[in-house]
């Protein structure tokens, strides 16, 4: 880590303790990390060691127990609610694996949700939100509802929901969970392009070892706490792998 | 933004027609009661309000006789002791008096060729057209000169003109009254039925004078009536009617009245508080209904909140703030109550346009009660989607989001 690169991330000593009267877990036990503006990192671990309470944290969601968390060098461990809500719409996109989607609602109102509550104008939010369709490949599709697409295809209006607002910070929470293998390493094509063109800074959850392959980064987490973090070697890079024998049909996408 | 929500608001109830529109349906029902209900009770307010306006103008009634009963007297209107002298009396002492008439009345055979019919014979002066709020048809009223010299003449009713003059005009024809012959000088305006269900059309009106001296043959009168010179003056003309005649029958203060004052304004007033209490009552279970109604709409948005958490959760995690959640669910409530009140409106106005059509009374549509329940299902959206709004904005965005 370079002494000049922003960290976008900052988490010290992170603790998490969920106390729902009977029991209390103890989901983060000090969890300290940096992420620099730019940077592709992976979380890995076990079910249950904690990995979507950080996500939940480092995307405003919720608020440590202990510790501090600085966001773009602001301390935002104990902001109110509806701050956190401005800083979610503002500052990270969040992509899930389960989609969230509204259902009965078209790929384009969906993508431009997080422009109404930005508060900006209809048709700049139009424009905005036909960009990041476009930019996940599915300019065809913006008057599809979700039940009419793949999940592929909801995945990326997802994604483009998370992009449209042009967040410093990805998030994606098992993002392929859902998906077969093809269409993951479609999506990873998706996050390394962002990576890549955009200087998007992503943090993603997996559990598959050879998506966290995609990433430049690997933590591995156990029990509430990190217990591994290196860079990757042998980096996957999905474009190319598409455009091999390995999968039939390279997807063409292109950022505007 | 707000636009936005609103947008937001609309789309989620055109969603679930059916459910709106069954939400609706308690407010549609509660409104449109409470409209029908107030405007069919100021109709029969108006109604009564009308019958007893029309008995006459002002109107006090003077009847001989005590109402307490006491001793040797009989009944009002059989004692001997009022005479054409008291009216005259009252109407020159009595500042708040404007008109009089001594009222006296028999019941006659008429005899007009060969039909004949029998109706109520009335004496009075000529001031009997104002005091009891009538107007002539054809021809004209009788003459203080008629008073003064008993002419047989005779103002007849509708109904006794349609009784023996059908298809004549009547004005200028001689009658037989007891056997007298009488002219008809003219024809009253019809006035219908009387709040008391009597035909007011059936009569024969013609002077005093003439009916004491040439039908009863008496000197005293049952009964006179008075008119005040205006609807808050009726109580005050009745203290000087009655000072005046105590002091003409020389009744000794802590004595009886020899005659009874009713005044047609306490009546008038009475009816008017029963039909008041008909309408608050009407318009009270009719509220009830539209309280129902309300919970009605609770009840759907919490449903609605519950169903859509994960909706909420989503739109939480771009970025919604609490109180836009709390204004989109806010929104759809009063959105409910509004449209459920507009249309209760026109059910309600359509149902009590049929119903005085039904009931014959004057259609009275209560602007109050038309703006008072546009507001009032307003704020019932307000009140009863506040809960529901606060819980959906209270929710947790991660578990909302986790909510299956
Ligand atoms: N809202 C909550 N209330 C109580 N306990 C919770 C809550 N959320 C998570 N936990 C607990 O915290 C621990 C960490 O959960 P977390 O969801 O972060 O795990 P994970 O690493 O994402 O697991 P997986 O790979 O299965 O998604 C678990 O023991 C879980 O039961
Ligand atoms: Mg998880």
């Amino acid at each position: 880590m370079s002494a000049e690169a922003k960290p976008v991330i900052e988490l010290a000593n992170v603790h998490k303790i969920y106390d729902t009267g009977a029991i209390r877990v103890h989901a983060l036990r000090g969890v300290s990390l940096r992420v620099d503006r730019g940077e592709f990192v992976a979380i890995m671990g076990a079910s249950g060691s904690g990995k979507s309470t950080l996500m939940n944290l480092i995307g405003c969601l919720d608020h440590p127990t202990r510790g501090a968390y600085h966001l773009d060098g602001i301390d935002v461990s104990q902001l109110s609610k509806d701050h956190r809500a401005d800083i979610r719409n503002r500052k990270i996109g969040f992509v899930f694996q389960g989609f969230n989607l509204l259902s009965r609602t078209s790929a384009i109102e969906n993508v431009e949700l997080p422009l109404i509550y930005a508060g900006v104008p209809v048709t700049e939010r139009h424009r905005r939100s036909r960009q990041a369709l476009a930019a996940v490949g599915l300019a065809q599709k913006e008057n599809s509802h979700p039940n009419q697409l793949s999940g592929g295809q909801q995945q990326r209006v997802a994604i483009a929901r998370a992009l449209v607002n042009h967040p410093s910070l990805l998030l994606a929470d098992e993002p392929t969970g859902n998906l077969d293998s093809r269409t993951s390493v479609e999506i990873m094509e998706l996050f390394q392009l962002l990576n890549r063109n955009t200087g998007n800074t992503v943090v993603l959850v997996t559990h598959e070892p050879d998506i966290a392959q995609f990433a430049k980064r690997i933590v591995v987490m156990k029990d509430g706490r990190v217990i591994l973090d290196q860079p990757v070697r042998q980096r996957r890079d999905a474009r190319v792998e598409l455009a091999s024998s390995l999968y039939e049909k390279p997807l063409e996408v292109t950022l505007s | 933004m707000i636009l936005d929500l609103i947008r937001i608001a609309l789309r989620a109830l055109a969603r679930n027609k059916v459910r709106s529109a069954l939400t609706m349906l308690g407010i549609i029902i509660g409104v449109a009661s409470v409209i029908a209900m107030v405007s069919l009770g100021q109709g029969a307010q108006q109604q009564v309000q009308s019958q007893i306006a029309g008995m006459g103008t002002n109107l006090l009634v003077v009847m001989a006789g005590s109402q307490k009963s006491g001793g040797f007297r009989g009944g009002l209107g059989t004692s001997t002791t009022l005479t054409p002298e008291d009216v005259e009396a009252v109407l020159r002492e009595a500042p708040a008096v404007a008109a009089a008439t001594p009222t006296v009345s028999t019941a006659v055979p008429l005899v007009f060729g060969n039909q004949n019919w029998t109706t109520r014979a009335e004496g009075a002066n000529a001031g009997y057209l104002s005091i009891r709020a009538r107007a002539v048809a054809s021809g004209e009223f009788f003459t203080e000169t008629d008073v003064r010299t008993a002419a047989r003449v005779a103002v007849i009713g509708q109904t006794v003109a349609n009784q023996l003059f059908p298809g004549l005009n009547p004005v200028g024809q001689i009658i037989r009254v007891r056997n007298l012959p009488f002219r008809v000088v003219g024809v009253l305006v019809a006035k219908g039925q009387s709040q008391f269900g009597q035909d007011q059309d059936d009569t024969l009106v013609m002077p005093y004078t003439t009916v004491m001296k040439k039908l009863l043959a008496t000197t005293y009168i049952p009964s006179a009536s008075f008119s005040a010179v205006s609807a808050s003056a009726t109580n005050e003309a009745q203290k000087e009617i009655t000072g005046i005649l105590r002091r003409r029958h020389n009744i000794r203060p802590g004595q009886d009245d020899d005659f009874t004052v009713r005044n047609l304004t306490d009546v008038a007033e009475t009816a008017e508080q029963a039909s008041k209490v008909m309408t608050m009552l009407l318009g009270g279970i009719a509220a009830v209904s539209l309280l129902v109604g309300g919970i009605g709409i609770m009840n759907i948005m919490l449903v609605s909140v519950t169903e859509r958490t994960r909706e909420i959760g989503i739109r939480m995690a771009v970025g919604a703030r609490s109180r836009h959640v709390q204004y989109q669910f806010l929104i759809e409530s009063v959105v409910l109550g509004l449209t459920g009140g507009l249309l209760g409106i026109l059910i309600g106005v359509g149902a009590s346009f049929v119903l005085s059509r039904v009931f014959q009374w004057p259609q009275l549509i209560s602007t109050t009660a038309v703006f008072g329940s546009a507001v009032f299902s307003m704020a019932i959206g307000v009140f009863f989607g506040y809960y529901p709004a606060r819980k959906a904005a209270g929710l947790d965005p991660i578990e909302a989001l986790r909510f299956e």
